[in-house]
């Protein structure tokens, strides 16, 4: 007899509500609560209205709303924000994971093709969703004789490297994780680590694709990072500093691809070299052998490997825009705040709401923050295009573009910024 | 002790350690149903065995156990793109055989569904040769091309691959009533659309830079190893059964055939595309100059008889020259059907073209030879 459902009983179903809100109740207080504390306990407590915030005192919003915003202000001045929210990791993932739907739709529209288009109602926006839980339900396969902790780590290796990346790049005045005065340096220092990463999962997988696709994506990477640190050369050298917030301070009036169009096309060029996209994709070039130096890896190994790679473009395409296009700077588009609100409150009816810590955002933040965010959806449009037009390149033709011809260039525009500097257009004491 | 006698490939490499042994298929994205054992020093292609069978299906033996009218159905499977034109050779041995007289339409229509057909097997190859040099958009444009060419061929023969349409004695069945004028219009529409792809693909300098003077034959190494088709004709040989030895009624069509000098990946690719562009004009002709109305097919006896004879016929197929060789010998069935392929002549310069040549022009030469697995193996 097979049984299709259980008859239903009150008191079966009863007992059962009972039982969840036991273990809610008991999971939360013995849990939840001390992780509350925990956390509150390691942010630094601002001071509002004369006396420090303790957790206790945290809780009373809930008999005073007036004092919800303070603290939600308090909570964004904390690294544990920056790094986790924005403008660290989820602004970013927000950023990659829109990249990825982007993607697909634009190659479908330039392909004749419809695209993602089932899941969800409008145009197949849950796809990313669905696919991401296809890539967590499957089974992951490691080869039997791959060396396991390293084929593990790796992929997640690979994603932390890309966070800290995305730690580095400024997204508004003031706004950055890591305001760092050395900050290309460090991105070098980051984007030297991939190779490494790559190499180090190629090899764990013990296979002959994934070794082939390891040892080119380090010939590329390698040759390509030379170009790409002497492409911005020329603007260190206007600047005379390595902190990224700086350099994209000092271009309110311009932005820097006026005078450097040629670093800003090798340094293009480089970046699809380094994000591995066509025409650059030789480490995964799947007709010659297979994924590259993903094959072997599976299930949401695989993934972590796809997220941190859209990470990467999105930090790389912050780079650009911070190096060449300017930054956070732009025209004021944003509204100021309206006073009246902060001086006399919200009329609501009979009463009139009062709301201490109004406005949340500044007006410069806002406005930087739209700036950095259309130009880098520009730039990475433009990172995308590609794929739909050119073929693969061969190793050789990759090899030889890096070494001679973009290297070539990149002296050219390092010269260019000497001279502007002596003729003493720009720099300290120039003419902008 | 004797050491286990191991398949080509699975055999450990000891003399030389810098040798590296790739399996490039069967389960591989850069082959068809085959395997192709490369073996690589470092970026360089050293030795190469390209390793068909994977497919074979025994279809000539088969052929020996149907009447020459059952014949038809399963004698197309090897090239179901092509099906047309792998059946072309086999009806006409089979109609000279029998002493048929084929009217004028039917030969008309013939030709124009084995032009379209052609195309249609050319779109498929030229889509996957995109998705093997890496450009996407390649694929997805003749592969959504490719349904206007299907679509009049269903209306023709009412199967969108596998049409079964020439039979001994002519065709299956007349042309749809209005055919002439959704096939013109669909026609100039295609040509128009591949004339297109010379700006996304044949005109792109990363595309040129990646094929030319890869993967070379010469005129005479074309000719020794025997190779036919497109790969002959971009090696500087004009040859074409069309021209050369025309069947039906292509000695009354107005065409050209294309030929190029420099026998390297990019001609070999070129070559196909140009001819879909003859083809249409193929097609356009015919149109034009076939018989408004008239009897398509001969009413035959049931099981047919030939004599003791054997006979010879081949025709231009999509790859190449496509030859059937029957021998009859009085009874319903043919006592022997080989099936000469071009696929297979065409491999055969593989392991010469790819010596030399570095791992990322495998998949461009090989695909760039017009080579079908399953007709390979038949």
């Amino acid at each position: 007899m097979s049984v299709i459902a259980p008859n239903f009983k009150l008191s079966e179903f009863i007992k059962s509500i009972l039982d969840v809100g036991f273990w809610t109740l008991l999971i939360f207080v013995l849990i939840g609560l001390p992780l509350v504390f925990i956390v509150l306990f390691v942010i630094e407590m601002p001071v509002i209205n004369g006396e420090i915030l303790t957790p206790f005192l945290a809780l009373t919003w809930l008999a005073d709303p007036s004092r919800i915003l303070p603290i939600v202000k308090a909570f964004m001045t904390t690294d544990l924000f920056r790094i986790a929210a924005f403008p660290g990791f989820g602004f970013a993932a927000l950023i990659a994971a829109s990249t990825i739907f982007v993607e697909r739709k634009m190659m479908a529209k330039l392909q004749l093709r419809v695209g993602p288009f089932y899941c969800g109602k409008l145009e197949g926006i849950l796809q990313l969703m669905g696919d991401g839980l296809k890539l967590i339900s499957k089974e992951i396969i490691i080869p039997a004789k791959a060396d396991k902790p390293i084929f593990w780590a790796a992929p997640v290796l690979f994603v932390g490297t890309a966070a800290a990346f995305v730690a580095l790049i400024p997204v508004a005045p003031g706004w950055v994780v890591a305001d760092v005065d050395v900050g290309l340096l460090a991105v070098f220092a980051v984007i030297g680590f991939f190779p490494i990463i790559t190499i180090l999962s190629a090899w764990a997988a013990n296979s002959k694709f994934p070794f082939i696709g390891g040892i080119r994506a380090l010939f590329q990477m390698v040759s390509f990072e030379i170009p790409l640190i002497l492409s911005f050369l020329g603007v260190v050298i206007v600047t005379g500093t390595l902190n990224l917030s700086e350099i994209a301070a000092s271009q309110s009036s311009f932005p820097w691809i006026v005078f450097f169009p040629i670093g800003a096309i090798i340094f293009f060029i480089t970046m699809l070299a380094e994000l591995e996209r066509i025409p650059f994709d030789l480490p995964e070039a799947e007709s010659e052998i297979v994924a590259g130096w993903l094959t072997e890896l599976s299930g949401m190994l695989y993934g972590l490997v796809q997220f941190g790679t859209y990470l990467k473009l999105y930090a790389f395409a912050g780079l650009f825009v911070v190096i060449f296009l300017g930054g956070w700077n732009g025209p004021m588009i944003v509204p100021p705040f309206p006073a009246e609100i902060i001086t006399e409150g919200i009329q609501m009816g009979p009463v009139t709401a009062q709301f201490p810590g109004l406005p949340v955002f500044t007006q410069e933040m806002l406005n930087g923050t739209i700036w950095f965010v259309i130009k880098t959806v520009g730039v990475i449009f433009f990172i995308i295009l590609p794929r739909g037009v050119f073929p693969r390149i061969r190793v050789d033709m990759l090899l030889d573009l890096g070494w001679t011809k973009l290297i070539g260039l990149a002296f050219v525009n390092i010269f260019i910024a000497l001279g502007l500097l002596y003729a003493g257009i720009l720099g300290p004491g120039g003419l902008f | 002790m004797s050491t286990p006698i191991l398949p080509p490939g699975l055999a450990i490499q000891k003399a030389d350690e810098r040798i590296m042994t790739l399996n490039v298929g069967p389960q591989h994205p850069g082959s068809g149903h085959m395997r192709i054992i490369v073996q690589i020093d470092g970026d360089y292609i050293v030795a190469c065995d390209p390793d068909p069978g994977y497919v074979h299906r025994g279809e000539e033996k088969m052929a020996e156990y149907r009447n020459y009218v059952l014949n038809v159905p399963h004698l197309e499977r090897p090239v179901i793109h092509d099906s047309c034109n792998v059946l072309y050779p086999y009806v006409l041995g089979v109609e000279e055989l029998l002493g048929l007289e084929v009217t004028e339409r039917a030969k008309y229509i013939r030709v124009i569904a084995a032009e379209l057909n052609r195309c249609v097997y050319t779109m498929y190859w030229l889509a996957i040769y995109g998705i093997f040099l890496g450009h996407s958009t390649m694929f997805m444009w003749p592969a959504g091309d490719r349904e206007l060419l299907i679509d009049l061929l269903e209306k023709m023969t009412g199967a969108r691959v596998t049409h079964s349409y020439f039979i001994p004695g002519g065709i299956r069945n007349d042309l749809p009533a209005n055919f002439e004028d959704v096939c013109l219009r669909q026609v100039n529409y295609f040509e128009k659309r591949i004339k297109e792809y010379a700006d996304v693909f044949y005109e792109n300098p990363i595309l040129i830079s990646r094929t030319e003077k890869t993967g070379v034959l010469t005129r005479e190494n074309a000719i020794r190893l025997g190779t036919t088709g497109s790969v002959l004709r971009a090696s500087g040989v004009d040859y074409d059964v069309r021209k050369k030895e025309p069947y039906d009624v292509y000695d009354e069509l107005d065409f050209e055939t294309n030929v190029m000098k420099s026998g390297d990946s990019y001609a070999r690719s070129r070559i196909p595309w140009l001819d879909m562009m003859e083809s249409c004009r193929i097609i356009r002709d015919a149109l034009q100059k076939m018989p408004k109305s008239g009897s398509v097919r001969v009413k035959l006896k049931p099981n047919p008889k030939g004599g003791f004879d054997s006979v010879y016929k081949r025709v231009e197929s999509g790859r190449g020259a496509l030859g059937c060789y029957i021998v009859s010998d009085k009874k319903p069935e043919p006592y022997r059907v080989k099936l000469s392929v071009p696929s297979f002549r065409n491999l055969i310069a593989l392991p010469h073209l790819l010596i030399g040549e570095k791992l990322g022009n495998m998949p461009s030469t090989y695909w760039s030879l017009n080579y079908w697995p399953v007709e390979a193996d038949r």
